[in-house]
């Protein structure tokens, strides 16, 4: 089989599979740190059991999110060699600095609240938490700037057939990284938010602990409410500067092929036909798109087939004639179809929520509750698809307009231990992934009263002497 | 000084850090099969670990970064060409991860003996590997004239290389047991006070052997003879010391004196190395140097000032934790793992 497939498929499984736990994580961690911040100022127990709780079950998800990133640490050099040699200079940078800034820095306040309840005071233990919110945001700023660089490449010059570093302050104020890293914060947020929200909601429904959830379910709407509109208004600054910087990308995205009229309708849904480069059906929102691109109801975007020319008289003396600078437009088309259609149900549902809450209804809401369990899989389903828009939408390049995929794979890994530890890692990820949500589901039914790191150790052989 | 070579030493001080103190938590989860005598001790010891594992790893990433960072050309030479091992190494660390946080969320003696096993095979299979690796890069791999290794079985698996995985194993195994002396009481205290002594012998026995084999298999003692050989006297009388510590009970200075032979250890590999960082078998103007295995001088700049300005901080609140949990572990306590 082909090596580059082989990798591609790798680096996507596991970043994906790494991308389930991370804005879990990161959404999470800063609901506990506001939960234990109550404790400690209004000195209320349900918060401080509220932390408990909800800290359990971030502690099962960290560790999963922690194991899953260290392959992706190395696998840039184990895939990526030639990629690595290129861009190393630059991009090395970036990952190096988020482990000395942010892995340091999560993992050792993480052992600090852990197992610091009671060696810590009140105070110096919040502390912790909030330092371990800090680390995990730090860490997706320093990895998004590495991320960015990819899809926006600045501050480097080529030297020597490679991409060296000239401008240490542009690859940190890339514009890029100015408009993915509120997305992808206030997607997390909405992870944690619909989390906590769905397990909830089947509290509630089956009336146990009412006290208790109904005070995380308000939270967590509120979460939920802030984080929603956060991704829309984010993802709409992305939009704006995506026409601007990956002009193909857009098209791609809302599979335009020849150039729109002005003002530009946004498609809704379309049949695809990438092999005749039309599309046989499609429902159009009119001044959608241009609002979209513009945030005015003017102006209209460039087709894929007029772009293929542009790219192709820019970029052919770089990666060789007749190069399809076309990604694969389904996958992108639908990606971002997918990842609007959950979000908009995501800005619904909490307001619907809250306005019951408010009315003191929502607790016998049974139809509402209902439907934020499965609401737990929107945002987890919203962040998968857009790193596939955001990713695959790049496609052919692996650093726009420098590198192509084809050419960053490493030359000396042969395609069979590609294909082997690919299978083993899913193996692995599946059994990660079972195990973690069975002990999730087994915490939630023990409840806020009885967590298993709480009892006390016990003897568990007859055998031992004095037991 | 040239930045690059500042980042050489600054690469070997990140690997000293990683050896220092993963090395103590690959120790006691190595131990944990057979200095425990049943889960309720196998529970106090991976406690001694517990707030610290996570942090001491990091190292490692750190180290990868770094050498991502300021040496693209080792860093892309290195892994894509210890593929397998490495991807082993990485297995690993998965399963030990989870495994810490796993283990006793099910109350249940087989639950906890599965997680318990991957404990033991995830801290032994790392550092023999590491060891592997560290030490057919002192031999040698054969890169070729683009930079690119293609090494076959026993390019990685020779008598050198194995001897020199299974020093790696043995130190830390004993950086391990002084370690548990330190924080555990009774029982295991004295059995892992016991074990150490023993074990220290081997460790003896196992460098010279290696010293040996790096005499002659490898160029080291050519290019570094007199640094080299102060470093072997040194590691010697470390052990020497550490086994009399540790037979007259000073159990921290025993502790530190197998670290310190670890951090030795790792300068011996790096002083051999340098100025290249990864030699080739096939020919001396293959090697990958210094010089020209590194990033250019502006990118090279700003990771000093970054990392000169947040290593103190780290080091800072690294001395801080291990300070707040400095107490012994005991079953008569609240144990999280
Ligand atoms: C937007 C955020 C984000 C993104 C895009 C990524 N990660 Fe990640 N990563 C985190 C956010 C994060 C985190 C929140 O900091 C994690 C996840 C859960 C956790 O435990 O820490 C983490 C853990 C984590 C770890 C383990 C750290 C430790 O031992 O404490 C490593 C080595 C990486 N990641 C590396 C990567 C690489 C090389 C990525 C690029 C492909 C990547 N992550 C994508
Ligand atoms: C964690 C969230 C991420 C997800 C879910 C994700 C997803 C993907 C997917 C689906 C691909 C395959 C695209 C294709 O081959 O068609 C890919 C490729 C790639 N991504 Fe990402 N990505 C993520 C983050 C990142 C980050 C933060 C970086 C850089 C630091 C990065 C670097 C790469 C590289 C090097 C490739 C391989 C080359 C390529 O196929 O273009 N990714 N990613
Ligand atoms: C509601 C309307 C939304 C709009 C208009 C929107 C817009 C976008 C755009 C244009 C991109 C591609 C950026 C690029 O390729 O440079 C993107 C990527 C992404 N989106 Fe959204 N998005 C929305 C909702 C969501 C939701 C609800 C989530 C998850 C909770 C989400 C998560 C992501 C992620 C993780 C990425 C990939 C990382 C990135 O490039 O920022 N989005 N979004």
């Amino acid at each position: 089989m082909d090596p580059v497939l082989l990798a591609r498929v790798q680096f996507a499984a596991t970043t994906i599979f790494h991308f389930f736990f991370v804005p879990l994580s990161i959404g999470l961690v800063l609901m506990v740190a506001v939960m234990e911040t109550l404790y400690v100022v209004k000195k209320e127990k349900l918060y401080k059991k509220m932390a408990k709780f909800w800290g359990h079950l971030f502690l099962i998800n960290f560790a999963v999110g922690v194991v899953t990133g260290i392959i992706q640490e190395f696998q840039f050099g184990m895939n990526w060699s030639d990629y690595s040699r290129f861009v190393g200079d630059v991009f090395g940078a970036p990952l190096a600095i988020e482990a000395l800034l942010a892995f340091f820095m999560e993992s050792t306040f993480i052992g600090l609240w852990i197992f610091g309840w009671e060696r810590l005071s009140k105070k110096l233990h919040l502390a912790c938490i909030w330092l371990v919110s800090l680390g995990t945001t730090l860490s997706a700023i320093w990895i998004l700037t590495a991320n960015s660089f990819m899809q926006v490449p600045v501050g480097f010059s080529i030297n020597n057939g490679r991409a060296e570093m000239n401008d240490f302050l542009a690859l940190i104020t890339n514009g890029q990284l100015l408009v993915e890293f509120p997305h992808v914060i206030t997607g997390a947020i909405c992870t944690g938010a619909f989390f906590m929200a769905g397990i909830s909601a089947i509290n509630l429904i089956r009336k146990r602990h009412l006290a208790f959830y109904k005070r995380s379910m308000k939270l967590a709407l509120i979460f939920g409410l802030i984080g929603s509109i956060g991704v829309a208004l984010s993802g709409h600054s992305q939009a704006q500067y995506l026409v601007k910087t990956q002009p193909m990308k857009m098209a791609a995205a809302e599979g335009i092929w020849e150039d729109t009229e002005d003002p530009a309708p946004w498609s809704m849904f379309a049949i695809i036909d990438s092999r005749n480069q039309e599309n046989t059906f499609e429902i159009n929102i009119p001044y959608a798109l241009s609002f979209l691109s513009y945030s005015k109801f003017e102006g209209g975007l460039k087709g894929m087939e007029t772009l293929q020319q542009e790219y192709q008289t820019k970029y052919d003396s770089v990666v060789g004639e007749g190069t399809n600078y076309i990604p694969p437009v389904k996958t992108t088309y639908w990606s971002f179809r997918l990842m609007i259609g959950f979000g908009v149900l995501m800005i619904l549902l909490p307001i619907i929520g809250l306005y019951l809450f408010r009315k003191g209804r929502l607790e016998n809401s049974t139809l509402l509750l209902r439907f934020f369990v499965p609401a737990i899989a929107f945002p987890f389903l919203a962040n998968t698809f857009g790193w596939m828009m955001t990713e695959v939408g790049r496609q052919p390049w692996t650093v726009f307009g420098l590198m192509t995929t084809a050419d960053a794979v490493s030359p000396n890994v042969p395609a069979g231990m590609v294909l082997f530890s690919t299978i083993l890692y899913l193996v692995v990820f599946t059994i990660l992934l079972g195990v973690m949500v069975y002990l999730m589901v087994r915490e939630v039914k023990k409840g806020p009263e009885q967590l298993s790191g709480d009892r006390k150790h016990q003897s568990t052989d007859p055998f031992k002497v004095g037991a | 000084m040239e930045l690059s070579e500042l980042w050489f030493v600054l690469i070997a001080v990140v690997f000293i850090g990683f050896f220092f103190l993963e090395g103590f938590d690959f120790g006691v989860g190595m131990s944990s099969r057979f200095l425990a005598w049943n889960q309720a001790e196998r529970t106090v010891m991976v406690n001694t670990i517990g707030p610290f594992w996570d942090a001491n790893e990091v190292w490692l990433l750190t180290g990868g970064g770094a050498i991502f960072a300021a040496f693209p050309n080792w860093y892309a030479t290195m892994f894509s060409g210890y593929y397998l091992p490495l991807f082993v190494v990485l297995l690993c660390l998965i399963g030990r991860g989870v495994s810490f946080e796993f283990r006793r969320k099910v109350e249940n003696t087989r639950w906890t003996n599965i997680w318990d096993w991957v404990i033991f095979v995830s801290s032994l299979l790392p550092p023999f590997l590491l060891g592997v690796l560290f030490t057919s890069m002192l031999k040698g791999m054969p890169i070729q004239k683009d930079m690119n290794m293609a090494a076959g079985f026993t390019d990685f698996i020779n008598i050198y290389s194995l001897w020199g995985g299974l020093t790696v194993t043995l130190l830390c195994l004993l950086h391990g047991l002084h370690f548990l002396t330190l924080k555990t009481d009774g029982d295991i205290r004295m059995r892992a006070s016991k074990l150490a002594k023993k074990i220290n012998l081997a460790v003896l026995g196992s460098l010279v052997v290696f010293v040996g084999l790096s005499w002659t298999m490898t160029d080291i003692f050519q290019v570094r003879l007199i640094s080299e050989l102060i470093i072997v006297v040194l590691i010697v009388l470390v052990y020497c010391a550490g086994f009399y510590a540790i037979s007259t009970k000073r159990e921290g200075w025993a502790f530190t004196m197998s670290g310190l032979g670890l951090a030795l250890t790792v300068s011996a590999i790096f002083v051999g190395l340098f100025p290249r960082v990864m030699i080739s078998s096939i020919s001396k103007a293959f090697d990958l140097t210094v010089y020209n295995a590194s990033s250019g001088a502006y990118s090279l700049k700003v990771m000093t000032i970054v990392a000169f300005t947040i290593l103190p901080f780290v080091l800072g609140y690294t001395i801080w934790s291990y300070y707040i949990f400095r107490k012994r572990v005991t079953d008569k306590e609240h144990l999280t793992y």
